[in-house]
Order: structure tokens, then C-alpha cells, then sequence
């Protein structure tokens, strides 16, 4: 009797072997923690410094539109508003067409035929931006130019290489929210006499909606951030856009082409910070949106 | 296939409203279904009852052509005098006339009126106020319409499990179909709303034909009028449910409505 008392009350080897397990793990996620923590500091911290110790005007940063850092001129609205439109054009371009693939996959494809559909994707998504860019180059440029006029470089350029770009993404998203409606809605509807069609577009796009958001959203977080691609062909001039073809800058593009042409402290550096912290909130934003709508109830 | 050899079909002397023949159903090479001579009587519940697997809901889907695409059907099923597997049949018009509510309740991602609504425009109804009269007429039919007529724009999703049943046997009757199949309608549901949904049938039985799977014995014999039993895949008897259930005629049906199975 007491011998089972005594091991009952005794520390055994399972307890430390536990014990050591969630050490690591919260060694491991306090690390995480610390690092992400630094770098929004570092990010916050400089991206405020234009305006807390350059004592340039936030309002100026906004809707400013000379940008000349060297010269306390920063006005970024340019890259804003270039950034908004590239990123809203190429989620308008690709929606529609995602969503046709997405429904062929999920509705009409053959089960072979959604598999080599997939791994197609999949590829795409793993192509690096550096390629696209090029592409975007030798390829797009020149026809917008051909088409347009001008030099080519711009809006429609970023466009036309981001909407490549977040296509896969959009896609495969939207096939999954497609996936997940239960077939029972689309029995029921044919048990209506509902055609395939009408219960896709009435019945099964209805309720994947909010997934459908998701992906576009998810798509828009990845155009709105893309940098190195859009750089090669967006033509690097912090100008207000004035057309589709004409050269401008985004927030993501300026800051690859100057970050290394200033230094830390400088008005200049600060500034490019302060471009980093947009994008920190645009990115903030985005996820936020993504919360909204997945949260249950809210798309009725 | 293990053959059965003692069966009874009983010859219906009322107006029949389907009726199959010689009817086969198979998956791939599998037969899942065979040798279904039947005829439903008109305005009448008929409960198809048997052990899983037995072929019952295959049966079932085959007579709204649901199987379309998934198993290929052999034998005739015949409405108004017409084999509905015939290839000029229009099938959005045939299920139209012949409804299916299904196992599991699954109202649309859309409001309550809209569910009902849904079908009806598709089919051609635009006028406002017929709408309206059908949403109506057709919730008070399933006695859903005293629950939620203050409440039409809600998701339909928001209903508990018994009232969402109940708006699809709605949706389905909105359509005004002669035939109604249901697929074990309330094995999802508790007491209450299971007697609730065999209320609704009892009352749509003046107008409609019901044909309904069931795994509950005792909804079988309290609710419907006729009696199938199915087992292996074919038809073993159907008679009047009270005949069923008292007397049967075959010893294999009376081992499984008396529990000795097997």
C-alpha cells in the first residue's frame, strides 16, 4: 500500500521528459515573439522618425506629391496612389477569370484533369518575382508600348505582370472555398430542377462567398507587396500617373531602387522607412478585412 | 447478387401516380439494385423501408433521375405512361414534378424567403405578388410560417435542425410537384421535430404523392400508407403498411419488422 503511495507522490521521468517539451516550445515561440516585436519597433520607430525628429508634415507625406527626400520634399502620394491602383486593377483583371478556372476545377474538370490543373499552379506560384519581372520586361513592355504609346513603362505593365502574378494564389483559394460547400447544395438545387449552372452561380458562389473575398484579398496583400517585379517594369519616376502607359513608382518599387542609395539617419533613409510603415499598415489592414469577412454572419 | 425467391407485390387497384419496371440500377459493374416492379399509389405515403445498403436510397435518387451521371439505370420508370430515362425527357421539367428532400437538411446561404423563392424564378415566376403568396402558402403548408413570418430575410441557416427540414420540404412543395421523394427526412432530428415533419406529411399527402426512405420503424408503420421492403438489392415485399406490420407475407420481411434479422 505504501509503496504505491510513495510512487503516486514521486516524480517520474514522464513528468521532466513533459516539462522539457513545453520548455522548448515556449523557448521557441518566445524567440518569435521578440523577433517580430524588434522589427515592428525598428520599423515604427523609423518610419515615425520623418515626422518626430525631421519634423516633416504627415499631411505633406499623404497628399504631397513632390518627392525629393534629399530636398525635405515628401511627398509620397504618387507611390500611394500608384501602388492602390495596380494592386485594385490587377484583383479586377484576375477575379473573374480565377473564379471561371476555379469553378471548371472544382464543378466540370475530370478528377485527372484537376490534378494536372493544380500542379500547373502550383509551379506558377513557385516561379520567382525576379522571372515574372523579366518576362514583364522583354515581353509586356514592349507591347504596351506597341498598344499605347510611350515607353511602355507604367500602370498597365504592373498591372498586366501582378495579374500573372497573384492568379495562381486567387485561384487555388477559390477552388478550396469552392470545395468546402457541402454537395448537398447542389443536389438540392437539381433536385429543383435547377441546371449545373444555376446551382453554381445561384446556389454554390453564394455561399462561398466570404472564401472567394478571402482570395481575392489574399491576392491583393500579395500584389500590394510585390515589389521586384513591378520594379522592372513600372519605370522608377515618383510621378502622379497621369495614364495607363505612363512611368511611376509604387511604394514597394521605390523602396528596392533607393534603400541602398541613402544612409541610416538621413532624411532620405527615414523617409523610405516611413514608405516601409505604410506598407506595414496597407498589409495590417488587409488581414483585418480578411477577419471581417470570415467571421461568421457578417456577408449575409 | 444472392436471389430472393419468396416475394409479394401487392396490385394496386387505386390511380397509381409512378411506376417502375423491371428496373436495375448499377455502379460501375456492381448491381446495387435489381428486378424493382412496383406501383406507387396516387396521394398516398408509401415508406421504403430495409437494412442499410440494401438499395433502398439508390432506388430512391433513381426515380428523380439524381443518379444521372453516378449509375446507369436498366428497366423503365414510368410517369404519366412515359420512361423518364428517355433521352428527350427535359430533366429540370421531370424534377419539377418529381421533388426530392434529402437526409440532412440544406437550406441555401440565402434568406428564408429566398430559399423558396429560388426555384420559382428560375422557373420562369416574376410577379412579386405570387412570390410572395407562395412563400407564404408553402411555409404554412410544412406549419413553418407561424415560426417565421416576422422573420423572412433571415439566413435560413439560422433555423434550428427541425425548422430547416421543414423550409426544405417548403422549398421542395413551392414547386408544386406531383411526386415527393424524401431521403430519410428526419434521422438528423429529434422527437419533437421528427413527429413535427411527419405532421407536415400527413397533411401533404391530400395533395401529393409521398414516397419516403426510412430507417425508423416506427415512423414506417404510424406515418405511411404502404410499405416496401427492400433487402440484397431487390424488392421483397410491399403491401398496405397495416399488412406490413401485423401479417406480412413473407417470413424475410416479418424477421425484420419483428427485429429477429439476420
Amino acid at each position: 500500500m505504501d509503496d504505491i503511495k510513495q510512487k503516486l507522490l514521486s516524480k517520474s521521468k514522464q513528468t521532466t521528459e513533459d516539462r522539457r517539451g513545453k520548455i522548448l516550445c515556449y523557448a521557441c515561440l518566445s524567440l518569435i515573439i521578440v523577433l517580430i516585436v524588434s522589427i515592428l519597433y525598428f520599423i515604427i520607430n523609423r518610419g515615425t522618425a520623418t515626422f518626430t525628429q525631421n519634423y516633416l508634415s504627415l499631411t505633406q507625406f499623404l497628399t504631397g506629391k513632390q518627392w525629393n527626400p534629399g530636398h525635405h520634399q515628401i511627398g509620397a502620394l504618387p507611390m500611394i496612389v500608384t501602388s492602390f491602383l495596380v494592386t485594385i486593377l490587377a484583383a479586377i483583371l484576375a477575379t473573374p477569370f480565377a473564379i471561371g478556372v476555379a469553378i471548371f476545377m472544382t464543378e466540370y474538370a475530370p478528377r485527372k484533369g484537376t490534378k494536372a490543373l493544380r500542379a500547373v499552379i502550383e509551379l506558377l506560384v513557385g516561379i520567382p518575382s525576379v522571372v515574372y519581372g523579366y518576362i514583364g520586361l522583354m515581353v509586356v513592355v514592349p507591347l504596351v508600348r506597341k498598344l499605347i504609346g510611350g515607353t511602355g513603362f507604367g500602370i498597365l505593365a504592373g498591372t498586366l505582370v501582378l495579374f500573372v502574378m497573384i492568379l495562381p494564389t486567387v485561384i487555388s483559394l477559390t477552388a478550396d472555398s469552392l470545395k468546402a460547400i457541402p454537395v448537398s447544395y447542389r443536389q438540392a438545387a437539381l433536385a429543383l430542377g435547377a441546371t449545373k449552372w444555376q446551382a453554381i452561380y445561384k446556389i454554390v458562389l453564394r455561399a462561398a462567398l466570404p472564401g472567394i473575398l478571402t482570395a481575392i484579398i489574399f491576392g491583393m496583400t500579395r500584389a500590394f507587396g510585390e515589389a521586384l517585379a513591378v520594379q522592372m517594369v513600372i519605370g522608377n519616376a515618383v510621378l502622379m500617373p497621369e495614364g495607363l502607359g505612363t512611368p511611376t513608382a509604387t511604394l514597394t518599387s521605390q523602396l528596392t531602387s533607393q534603400m541602398g542609395n541613402t544612409v541610416l539617419g538621413t532624411v532620405s533613409n527615414n523617409a523610405l522607412w516611413s514608405l516601409a510603415l505604410v506598407l506595414l499598415l496597407m498589409s495590417l489592414v488587409f488581414n483585418l478585412l480578411i477577419r471581417v469577412i470570415t467571421r461568421e454572419g457578417v456577408i449575409k | 447478387m444472392m436471389e430472393i425467391t419468396e416475394k409479394y407485390i401487392k396490385k394496386i387497384e387505386t390511380p397509381v401516380a409512378l411506376k417502375t419496371q423491371d428496373l436495375a440500377v448499377y455502379y460501375g459493374d456492381k448491381k446495387a439494385f435489381a428486378e424493382g416492379t412496383i406501383e406507387f399509389p396516387q396521394h398516398q405515403i408509401t415508406a421504403l423501408i430495409g437494412p442499410s445498403g440494401c438499395g433502398k436510397s439508390t432506388f430512391l435518387r433513381s426515380l428523380n433521375r439524381m443518379n444521372d451521371g453516378i449509375a446507369r439505370v436498366e428497366g423503365q420508370i414510368l410517369y404519366h405512361g412515359l420512361d423518364i430515362n428517355n433521352d428527350q425527357i427535359n430533366i429540370y421539367e421531370l424534377r419539377k414534378h418529381i421533388g426530392m428532400v434529402f437526409q440532412h437538411p440544406n437550406p441555401f446561404y440565402k434568406s428564408i424567403r429566398e430559399n423558396i423563392t429560388y426555384a420559382l424564378k428560375y422557373h420562369g415566376v416574376k410577379d412579386q405578388s405570387v412570390l410572395d403568396q407562395k412563400v407564404k402558402e408553402s411555409l404554412q403548408a410544412v406549419a413553418l410560417w407561424d415560426e417565421v413570418k416576422d422573420s423572412l430575410d433571415k439566413n435560413g441557416k439560422q433555423l434550428s435542425g427541425g425548422q430547416q427540414q421543414r423550409l426544405c420540404i417548403a422549398r421542395a412543395i413551392a414547386m408544386e410537384p406531383d411526386i415527393l421523394l424524401l431521403d430519410e427526412p428526419t434521422s438528423g432530428l429529434d422527437p419533437v421535430s421528427t413527429r413535427k415533419v411527419e405532421d407536415t406529411l400527413q397533411e401533404l399527402k391530400q395533395k401529393y404523392t409521398i414516397i419516403i426512405v426510412t430507417h425508423n420503424m416506427q415512423q414506417a408503420s404510424r406515418s405511411s400508407d404502404y410499405t416496401v421492403f427492400f433487402n440484397l438489392g431487390q424488392i421483397v415485399e410491399f403491401d398496405e403498411t397495416s399488412q406490413i406490420f401485423t401479417a406480412p407475407h413473407v417470413q424475410m420481411t416479418e424477421d425484420y419488422v419483428s427485429g429477429n434479422f439476420g
